[in-house]
C-alpha cells in the first residue's frame, strides 16, 4: 500500500475538534496556564502597619497594580497571620467542609496574588469544583444570557428578551453591531424583559460614557464591562488605570447601578503585556485589584481570553482556578463560560459541567440565548442552538443551572406579547411604525436570517431619536400604560424603583420573585451534605419538566394510532393449543404475547403485520413452510425463538417480538446461542426480515446461508428508543403467564401486499 | 436613615420602604404606576440618594466587606456631582489624558470644594502622585 498514514488520523482531522489549535507550553512567551518560572515567590513584609514588600517587590518599586493591591486589598493586620499558613494547608482548608467559608474569606484579606495562585494550584480540577461550591458567595445559583441580533432589530430584541426572561436568566446583556444603536437596543430589551415577570437585571454593553448615560436614563440596571488587567502595560494599553476604573465603579454606585469588573486568563497574553508570567498569577492580581477597588463582583474565567487559555495545557483547569480565587476573595462571580473556546461539542459539555454541578452566582457570564450568528458578543460556550442541551444537563444531574424549560405555547405567547408591547412603545413615542408583517416574521423567527423587520439603519434612526429627545424609562413606562400594557409597565417600574434602596449593589445580588437575593440575605452556608443550596421539590419539578417526554400512556396512544390500519391488513385467529410439527421444511414463527393484539407498530415504524408478512414470504421464497404460533409463556426473544424451534418439524424456528427484534433459533442449541439475531429493531427493514425468513428456510433444509447482517452507523439507539422499549416490553411481559401453552394462529393477510 | 443599619436591616426596600428616599426626597413608596402615569415622577425621583448608599456601605461593612463599603462611600460622595463632571474626571484619570499632575490636583480640588466629595478628591490626589511616579502623564493620542 502506498498510503503510509493510519487513516484514523484523517478521520480525526475531519472532526470539529481539529479546528481548535493547541499551543505548546512556553512560559517565556506567556503560554503557561498555572505556573511560570517568572511568577514571583509569595511573600509579604509589614512595617509600621503598612505593606513594605509584596511578592518580592519592595514598596518603592511597586507598579500601579502592586500599589493599589497593597493599599486597598491587603489588610496589614491579617497578612502576617495568613501568609504564615503553608499554601498546602490553605488548599486543604478550601476543600474541608468543616473549615468555615467566613474564616477563609477573612484570611484571603491577607493573602497576596502569588500566594492565592500557589494555593489553588495545589487543587485538582475536582477539588476546585468542590471548593467553588463551598466558597461562592450567594447560596442560590443563577445565570446570565446574551440578547442580541445581527440586525440590531428592536422587535427581535424585545421578543428574545422576553424569552430569555421566561427561561429564567437573572441577568440579560445586550450589545450592538453598530455602536450608535445602543439606545434602541436598550429600550427594546428593557420593554421585552418586562414581559411575563419582573426582576431580570439588564445591561447594555457600549462605550463607557454612553453606557452610564443609558443607565442614567433608567433603561439598564447593571454594568460589567469595566475591564481590569494584571500587568501595568496591558492596563495602560487598555486605556485605564486602577484609579480610573475604581472611580468608574464609584460612579456606577452613585447612580444606583449594579456593577462588576471584568478580567480573565489570557487577556494580558492577547494584549502583548504578559511579562512571561502565568495566566493564573496575572489573573490573581486582577482579582485582588477588584476587591481593592471595592467592586462587588467579577466576570472572569477567561471571557475573551478563554479560547487562548484553552489552547494551553491545563487551560480549562486554570479557568476553574481563577473563578475559585474570585469567590475566595468574596467577589460575586459571573464565571465565564462565555466566549466559545472550542468547536468541539465534547469540550463544550465538559467545560460547563463543573459549574453546573457546583453552582455559581452566574454560571455563564453570557450564555447565548440567541443563535450563534445573532450573538453580537461572538458565539458563547452555549448558544440558542444548544440551550436545550443545557436544560437536559440540569435534569440529568438534578443541578440548578438557573434556567427552566419552556413549552412551545408559552414561548410563542411571550414573543407575541413582547412584540405587541415594543410596537406600542415605538408607535406611542413616535419612534417607528412596525407593520403586522414585520411583527409576524419576528414572532416565528429563530434568528434574524428569518426576519423581514427593521434594518441596522432603521435601528440607528430610532436610537438617535431616543438619545436626542432625551427619552427615558419613564416615557417607556407611560407608553406601556397608555397602550394597555399595565403589567409590563408595573414590571418595568418595579425594577427601576428598586434602584432607590441600593439593595442590589450588595455582593451577588439578583432579583427573584420580587425580592433582592444577595450574599447578605442568602449567604452560601455549605457545610457538607444536607447543607447549602438544594433543589426543593417545586424547583426540581420545574427543571425536570422537559417538553415531549414519554410515558406509558403516550406509548399506548402511539400504538393505538396503528391499531385500525393493522386491523385492515391482517387477522389473527387462535386455533387453540399448538402441537409440535413434523414436516421437514417447516419453520415455526413464534410471536410475542402482545403481537397484533396490544402492540401494532415496530420500533422502525412498520406495522407488525408487514414485518410478519416479510418473514412469512421469505420462508416461502426459501422453500420452507411457515407456521405461526403465539407464545404466552415468554416475551424474551431467545426463548420465543427456541420455543418455536422446538415445535418446528425442521427444528428451526423464528422468534419475533412486536417491537421488531427477531431471531432464528434451532431446537438443539443453548437458549442464547442462536443462529441469527436482529437486535437493532429500529434500523431493521422489511427486506432484512424477508431475508431472515429465507435464511430460516435454508437452515431448515440443511443449507448454510450467508447470515443477514443489519448494518449500523453507530447510532445511539438506546438513547433514542430504550424509554419506549422498556414501556413496550412491560406490555409484553404483562401478558405472559407461567406455563401457558403456545397458541396455533391462523393468519390472513387482508391488505394489499 | 440616621442610624447605622446592619445585616438584619437588609434588604432596605423590604425593611424600610418608607425611609428609603430618592435623591429628590420622594419616598420609595410614592413611586407608583399611577404617579408615573399622572406625570408626577421624574428621573430625579428614580435616582439613589447618598443616604441610601451610606446605609448600604454600613451593611457591607457589617457583612465583612470593607472594600465594598469604601466604594459605596465614594459613590455616596459622587451622588451630588453632575454627570458631565463625573465623566470629565473619569476621562482625566485615564492614561495620558492629564498632561501633568496639576490637572488632576485641580480636579480633586473642584470635587472637594464644589461638591464636598472629600473621599473621592483624596482618591484623585493619590492617583496624581502615582501617575507621576509611573510616568503616566505621557502622550497617548
Amino acid at each position: 500500500m502506498s498510503d503510509n498514514r493510519w487513516r484514523r488520523f484523517a478521520d480525526w482531522d475531519a472532526r470539529p475538534l481539529r479546528l481548535d489549535k493547541f499551543a505548546r507550553e512556553d512560559p517565556e512567551n506567556g503560554f503557561a496556564a498555572m505556573r511560570s518560572p517568572r511568577d514571583p515567590a509569595a511573600a509579604v513584609a509589614v512595617e509600621d502597619g503598612r505593606i513594605a514588600m509584596m511578592d518580592g517587590t519592595a514598596a518603592a518599586d511597586f507598579d500601579m497594580i502592586d500599589r493599589f493591591i497593597a493599599a486597598y486589598h491587603l489588610d496589614p493586620a491579617i497578612a502576617p497571620e495568613a501568609m504564615a499558613i503553608p499554601a498546602l494547608e490553605l488548599a486543604r482548608r478550601l476543600v474541608d467542609m468543616t473549615a468555615p467559608r467566613a474564616e477563609l474569606v477573612r484570611l484571603a484579606h491577607g493573602l497576596t496574588p502569588a500566594r492565592l495562585a500557589e494555593v489553588v494550584g495545589h487543587l485538582s480540577a475536582l477539588e476546585m469544583a468542590f471548593a467553588y461550591a463551598k466558597m461562592r458567595a450567594r447560596r442560590t445559583p443563577g445565570n446570565q444570557g446574551h440578547v442580541t441580533n445581527a440586525k440590531d432589530d428592536p422587535l427581535q430584541l424585545a421578543a428574545d428578551a422576553a424569552i430569555a426572561v421566561g427561561l429564567g436568566f437573572d441577568e440579560i446583556e445586550t450589545t450592538q453591531r453598530v455602536a450608535r444603536n445602543a439606545w434602541s437596543n436598550a429600550l427594546a430589551c428593557a420593554v421585552g424583559a418586562s414581559v411575563g415577570r419582573w426582576g431580570a437585571l439588564f445591561q447594555c454593553a457600549s462605550e463607557e460614557a454612553e453606557e452610564l448615560a443609558i443607565a442614567m436614563a433608567g433603561f439598564t440596571s447593571y454594568a460589567e464591562t469595566v475591564s481590569v488587567y494584571g500587568s501595568e502595560g496591558a492596563f495602560v494599553d487598555g486605556d485605564d488605570t486602577p484609579w480610573s476604573k475604581a472611580f468608574l465603579a464609584a460612579a456606577y454606585a452613585s447612580r444606583g447601578v449594579k456593577m462588576r469588573a471584568t478580567s480573565g486568563g489570557g487577556a494580558e497574553l492577547l494584549m502583548g503585556f504578559h511579562q512571561s508570567q502565568s495566566l493564573l498569577y496575572l489573573e490573581a492580581r486582577c482579582l485582588c485589584l477588584q476587591r481593592a477597588m471595592g467592586v462587588q463582583g467579577t466576570q472572569n474565567g477567561g471571557i475573551d481570553g478563554a479560547p487562548v487559555t484553552m489552547s494551553t495545557p491545563g487551560g480549562a483547569r486554570e479557568l476553574m482556578a481563577e473563578n475559585l480565587i474570585a469567590v475566595w476573595l468574596d467577589l460575586e462571580c459571573a464565571s465565564g463560560n462565555d466566549a466559545r473556546p472550542t468547536e468541539s461539542e465534547i469540550r463544550v459539555g465538559a467545560k460547563i459541567m463543573p459549574y453546573l454541578v457546583a453552582g455559581s452566582d452566574l454560571i455563564c457570564s453570557g450564555m447565548g440565548s440567541v443563535l450563534k450568528y445573532d450573538n453580537s458578543f461572538n458565539p458563547s460556550l452555549l448558544n440558542g442552538e444548544e440551550l436545550e442541551d443545557f436544560l437536559v444537563l440540569q435534569r440529568d444531574f438534578e443541578a440548578d443551572g438557573g434556567l427552566t424549560p419552556m413549552g412551545e405555547d408559552r414561548a410563542m405567547a411571550l414573543r407575541e406579547r413582547a412584540l405587541a408591547a415594543v410596537a406600542a412603545v415605538l408607535e406611542h413615542l413616535d419612534l417607528a411604525r412596525p407593520t403586522p408583517a414585520m411583527l409576524a416574521s419576528v414572532a416565528a423567527a429563530s434568528g434574524s436570517n428569518d426576519t423581514a423587520s427593521f434594518t441596522p439603519g432603521d435601528a440607528s434612526r430610532i436610537s438617535e431619536a431616543i438619545r436626542a429627545r432625551g427619552i427615558t424609562v419613564i416615557d417607556a413606562i407611560r407608553a406601556l400604560a397608555a397602550r394597555g400594557f399595565a403589567d409590563e409597565a408595573e414590571n418595568l417600574l418595579a425594577l427601576v424603583r428598586l434602584r432607590l434602596s441600593g439593595d442590589y449593589l450588595q455582593t451577588s445580588a439578583l432579583v427573584r420573585d420580587g425580592r433582592v437575593l444577595s450574599a447578605v440575605n442568602d449567604p452560601n452556608d455549605y457545610a457538607g451534605p444536607g447543607t447549602g443550596y438544594r433543589l426543593d421539590p417545586a424547583r426540581r419539578e420545574a427543571i425536570t419538566g422537559l417538553r415531549d417526554t414519554l410515558d406509558e400512556r403516550e406509548v399506548l396512544r402511539s400504538q393505538e394510532m396503528f391499531r385500525k390500519a393493522e386491523a385492515l391488513r391482517a387477522r389473527y385467529r387462535s386455533l387453540g393449543d399448538a402441537a409440535a410439527g413434523t414436516a421437514p421444511g417447516e419453520v415455526v414463527i413464534g410471536l410475542s404475547p402482545a403481537f397484533g393484539t396490544r402492540l401494532f407498530k415496530t420500533l422502525a415504524g412498520e406495522g407488525v403485520s408487514d414485518m410478519l408478512r416479510a418473514v412469512v414470504e421469505g420462508v416461502r421464497e426459501g422453500g420452507g413452510a411457515p407456521r405461526i404460533v403465539r407464545m404466552l409463556h415468554t416475551a424474551d426473544t431467545s426463548f420465543l425463538g427456541l420455543s418455536a424451534a422446538r415445535m418446528s418439524g425442521s427444528g428451526v424456528g423464528v422468534g419475533l417480538q412486536a417491537k421488531g427484534t427477531a431471531v432464528i433459533h434451532q431446537a438443539d442449541r443453548l437458549p442464547h446461542h442462536n443462529l441469527e439475531l436482529f437486535s437493532n429493531a429500529p434500523i431493521t427493514t422489511l427486506d432484512h426480515y424477508r431475508r431472515l425468513g429465507a435464511n430460516a428456510a435454508a437452515y431448515a433444509l440443511g443449507r448454510d446461508p450467508e447470515p443477514v447482517v443489519v448494518p449500523t452507523r453507530g447510532e445511539a439507539l438506546g438513547a433514542r428508543f430504550h424509554a419506549e422499549v422498556a414501556l413496550i416490553y412491560a406490555i409484553e411481559t404483562g401478558l405472559c403467564r407461567d406455563g401457558a401453552a403456545p397458541e396455533e394462529i391462523a393468519l390472513d393477510f387482508t391488505g394489499a401486499p | 436613615m440616621t442610624d447605622t443599619p446592619g445585616v438584619a436591616d437588609y434588604p432596605l426596600a423590604e425593611t424600610r420602604p418608607d425611609a428609603v428616599r430618592a435623591l429628590s426626597g420622594k419616598p420609595m413608596s410614592a413611586i407608583t404606576l399611577d404617579a408615573v402615569v399622572a406625570g408626577e415622577v421624574a428621573m430625579d425621583d428614580l435616582r439613589i440618594d447618598a443616604s441610601a448608599l451610606r446605609a448600604q456601605a454600613a451593611i457591607a461593612r457589617a457583612a465583612g466587606r470593607p472594600t465594598l463599603a469604601r466604594n459605596l462611600e465614594r459613590g455616596a460622595d459622587l451622588v451630588a456631582v453632575p454627570q458631565d463632571v463625573v465623566m470629565a474626571v473619569y476621562d482625566l484619570l485615564r492614561p495620558g489624558r492629564a498632561r501633568d499632575k496639576a490637572e488632576l490636583l485641580d480636579a480633586a480640588r473642584r470635587l472637594r470644594d464644589e461638591y464636598g466629595a472629600a473621599t473621592v478628591a483624596a482618591f484623585v490626589e493619590e492617583a496624581a502622585e502615582v501617575y507621576e511616579r509611573r510616568g503616566l502623564f505621557r502622550f497617548r493620542y
